[in-house]
């Protein structure tokens, strides 16, 4: 098979697994998990062929991978979409099938396949546990099987389509359409458990809030359609078109038709990838299962708008002279460092495992927007693809964490209250629990109820450590210290020192609270029975975090400068050589210099040994010690700046006033209404005056008439009806001889 | 030679009989006793137009005879009802017999 004809075959599979999941393998969980990984294998092998046929391509940012079909007839001729892979996308390719497949993977175990069926579990609520009985007639909870399993499975599918879709297309049409698929996705997957109130709220926030970003980059994809009449990248980043693009005036702002394009494709981004102002959908994305926060946040959705911002960069780089930023692209550094600090210090404060990971991912979105925005293509790109795995390894970790505290708790759970106490096998199962309102719950995602979990889940615990020192940046041995690093060298080199020091203070916080969790979370003594009770998850759970850790750290390996001192040697500088022909103009290899490198190392090191430091011995029951030091400080950050309440007060409650009282009750209900029903008041009314003046008099009048006349005459005339037959025959005489008389009289007149 | 008028008044006084005997009686069977006296009455008139103005045909007698025919025909019905009435109600007396009123 061709490489073009293998890249159009990617995004098939999992919609195929979809569908049949959809139609036909649902009622069967083993069968419906069965095809949807086996999707995810397919995609993930001939991503891996695409791949590795892309290496062997020299010069392929000359030369990229690239087939086309007609698909709508415009005036004169056709509107072209097509498959591309040039070096970005294979990168992008490449992470977004390893993370796919094990998040995939992952699933099954997280799911709890093979366990038994849950007491009380419903559709549309997590599982709560089952209860079995052991051969000594012992009560056990444990975890139960996913009541909407093959559910689960076809929209993960779904989602792997709309992300494949949006890496191989040649233009911003059909990347928007997988753009959105995901949107629609993640709509339905973070209100998985649509039973939960907070899901369902979580799922609109999500939907409503990309919604806003999708509007504006449609907006863009029509006024780039409308100025150059093409959507296909190649076409569009071509010299000439860029050029016209950068000195035509758009009329808005001074902003030329290019920065005007870049702006609204960038707001796009803003929503998808949870850039302050529209982050606020991120965190409560957690309300989905784990493994769907792993997708969203790391392996496809959130990296899609980054990924669409890079791919569109040199649109947002047009006319930029040299050294000197176009408009869009301050925008982006600006928008993209404040969202990495302002995203770090709101994640200094939480306490829910995943949340930390939420805001983490937003915070290193930005690092990436950022990086963008001062001109750093290949850092960012670079620092897309170690994000990608390392975070996808952190949330995955997090999701098995938060199974052996489910695990625990469970445990725990069965004991309560009588502590161990034997049952008999006859009062099995009802009476062997306490009814549920009597459990003490315990919140197995509060990181203050965990504590020496490494010993529990040793796999886990070293996993997690390595993403975790990944996403600090540890010296050397990680990828998100050679990405990162990566971005600082750039913003010090290029001079841009706000952005520099912004962000070499979010990896300082970054640190802070990475450790701050790591510490929490497995080090120490356990704060709760349950975390005393966790326990290692199965190998369909941990296999993914093996496979995962391993990118975690090598991934970083094909980026390190030839420049550094000593490992530069040994590198080729294959990323940036690679990566950095997508463009037209190679960019040039960076100097060395020692200030960023030290800045690095200080902030990675310090923060980890800070967070370390302040979190190594925190008691049961204990509160943050850095609520102490902080003050209103720490409430302000706990609230998330208030910006959701803010947002509620701006956005909701007006539409919510809006839609209620002045369309509902106003204009609905007073201005439609009222006048339907005037209307039928008056019609109402001349009805009623037919009704009293002509139907009833008249007509009916008429009708009693003739009725009552007849009763009457016959009423009047039932008496000579005896029913003796000598009277009528007296009468039939009369009348014979009256008509016999009349007759003789008439003939004697004549 | 008896002329015609003494037949008719004949003829009339023996229907009026019967018809007085339909009317004023209160046994069924005498009312039909009586309609046989005023179809005997009507046989007599018929005999005796016939006899005084066509004696060349016989349509008169054929009439005659048809009228015999008829009553005996009716008077066979007629006292068949008279005793299925009589079982059923026990009674022969016509004024009694009134079910057919208001």
């Amino acid at each position: 098979m061709t490489t073009e004809s293998i890249i159009w075959l990617l995004p098939l599979p999992p919609l195929l697994a979809f569908f049949l999941i959809v139609l036909f393998t649902n009622r069967n969980k083993a069968l419906s998990h069965t095809i949807a990984v086996g999707a995810a294998l397919l995609s993930w092998l001939g991503s891996m062929v695409v791949f590795f046929r892309a290496l062997q391509v020299e010069h392929l940012g000359d030369h990229p991978f690239t087939s086309m079909v007609n698909w709508l007839p415009t005036a004169e001729e056709w509107f072209r979409v097509g498959v591309l892979v040039d070096p970005l996308s294979a990168v992008t390719l490449f992470f977004v099938a390893w993370t796919i497949l094990m998040i995939f993977l992952y699933s099954v175990g997280y799911n709890n396949f093979g366990q038994p069926r849950g007491d009380h579990d419903r559709a549309g609520l997590p599982p709560h546990g089952a209860t079995v009985l052991d051969e000594h007639g012992h009560a056990h909870r444990v975890p139960s099987i996913e009541p909407m399993y093959s559910r689960f499975f076809a929209f993960i599918g779904l989602f792997a389509f709309g992300m494949y879709t949006l890496v191989i297309s040649d233009n911003l049409l059909t990347l928007f359409v997988g753009w959105e698929i995901m949107g629609l996705c993640s709509y339905l997957l973070i209100g998985f458990w649509y039973a939960k109130p907070s899901a369902r709220a979580a799922m609109i926030k999500a939907f409503l809030t990309t919604r806003v970003g999708d509007v504006f980059m449609f907006l863009g994809i029509v006024y780039l359609y409308s100025a150059t009449g093409t959507l296909n990248f190649r076409e569009i980043f071509t010299e000439e078109t860029l050029h016209t693009l950068a000195t035509t005036a758009s009329g808005f702002l001074g902003l030329s038709a290019a920065g005007l394009i870049g702006l609204l494709l960038f707001i796009g981004t803003v929503g998808k990838s949870a850039q302050f102002p529209l982050h606020t959908w991120l965190p409560d994305a957690m309300e989905g299962p784990t493994p769907v926060s792993a997708m969203i946040h790391a392996a496809t959705m959130v990296s899609a708008g980054v990924y669409m911002v890079i791919r569109i960069f040199p649109l947002l780089s047009a006319g930029a002279e040299h050294g000197q930023l176009t408009t869009a692209m301050s925008v982006m550094s600006f928008i993209g460092a404040f969202t990495a600090l302002f995203a770090a210090t709101i994640a200094l404060t939480q306490t829910d495992i995943k949340r930390v990971l939420a805001y983490s991912t937003s915070s290193q979105l930005g690092y990436m927007i950022a990086a963008l925005g001062i001109g750093a293509y290949v850092a960012a790109a670079f620092h897309l693809v170690t994000h990608a795995f390392f975070k996808a390894l952190l949330f995955l970790g997090s999701g098995s964490v938060i199974h052996g505290m489910e695990h625990g708790v469970l445990h725990t759970e069965g004991m309560a209250p009588g502590e161990g106490s034997v049952k008999t096998p006859g009062s099995a199962l009802d009476e062997a629990l306490p009814p549920p309102a009597h459990r003490e719950h315990i919140d197995p995602q509060d990181m203050f109820n965990m504590g020496g979990l490494s010993r529990k889940m040793p796999l886990t615990f070293w996993t997690f450590l390595i993403g975790g020192f990944a996403l600090s940046g540890f010296p050397l041995v990680t990828a998100g210290f050679w990405s990162k690093d990566e971005i600082l060298a750039d913003a010090f080199g290029h001079g841009h020192w706000l952005v520099f020091i912004t962000l070499a203070l979010a990896a300082l916080l970054t640190a802070f609270y990475t450790m701050r969790q790591i510490t929490l979370t497995f080090l120490g003594e356990p704060r709760t029975p349950a975390a005393d009770h966790a326990q290692e998850t199965r190998w369909t759970m941990t296999v993914p975090l093996v496979v995962l850790a391993f990118f975690a750290i090598t991934a970083g390996w094909v980026g390190i400068p030839v420049t550094f001192p000593l490992l530069g040697g040994l590198s080729t500088h294959w990323f940036h050589e690679f990566v950095g022909s997508t463009l037209l103009e190679m960019p040039e290899t960076l100097e060395f210099s020692i200030v960023p490198l030290l800045t690095s190392l200080v902030v990675a090191l310090g923060g980890l040994y800070l967070g370390w430091l302040v979190y190594r011995q925190v008691p049961a029951g204990a509160t943050d010690p850095l609520r102490a030091r902080m003050g209103s400080l720490y409430t302000l950050l706990q609230n998330k700046y208030y910006i959701d309440e803010l947002y509620d007060f701006l956005f909701v409650r007006p539409a919510k006033w809006l839609s209620d009282v002045f369309t509902y009750r106003w204009v609905d209900r007073g201005l439609i209404d009222g006048f339907l029903h005037t209307i039928a008041w008056a019609l109402s009314g001349v009805g009623t005056l037919f009704r009293n003046w002509i139907d009833k008099p008249v007509v009916n009048g008429f009708g009693d008439l003739v009725g009552e006349a007849v009763k009457w005459i016959g009423r009047s005339f039932r008496f000579v009806q005896t029913g003796r037959v000598q009277q009528y025959m007296v009468m039939a005489l009369v009348i014979a001889f009256g008509t016999l008389f009349y007759y003789l009289y008439f003939m004697l007149q004549r | 030679m008896i002329s015609l008028s003494y037949f008719l008044v004949f003829a009339a006084a023996l229907f009026s009989i019967g018809l007085y005997g339909v009317l004023a009686r209160k046994n069924a069977v005498a009312i039909l006793m009586g309609i046989e006296l005023m179809l005997n009455a009507v046989n007599i008139n018929l005999i005796a137009f016939w006899r005084f103005r066509t004696p060349e045909w016989i349509a008169g007698q054929a009439f005659a005879l048809m009228v015999f025919a008829v009553a005996a025909a009716e008077v066979a019905v007629g006292l068949a009802l008279v005793i299925s009435i009589y079982r059923r109600r026990n009674t022969v007396a016509a004024d009694e017999i009134d079910l057919l009123k208001w």
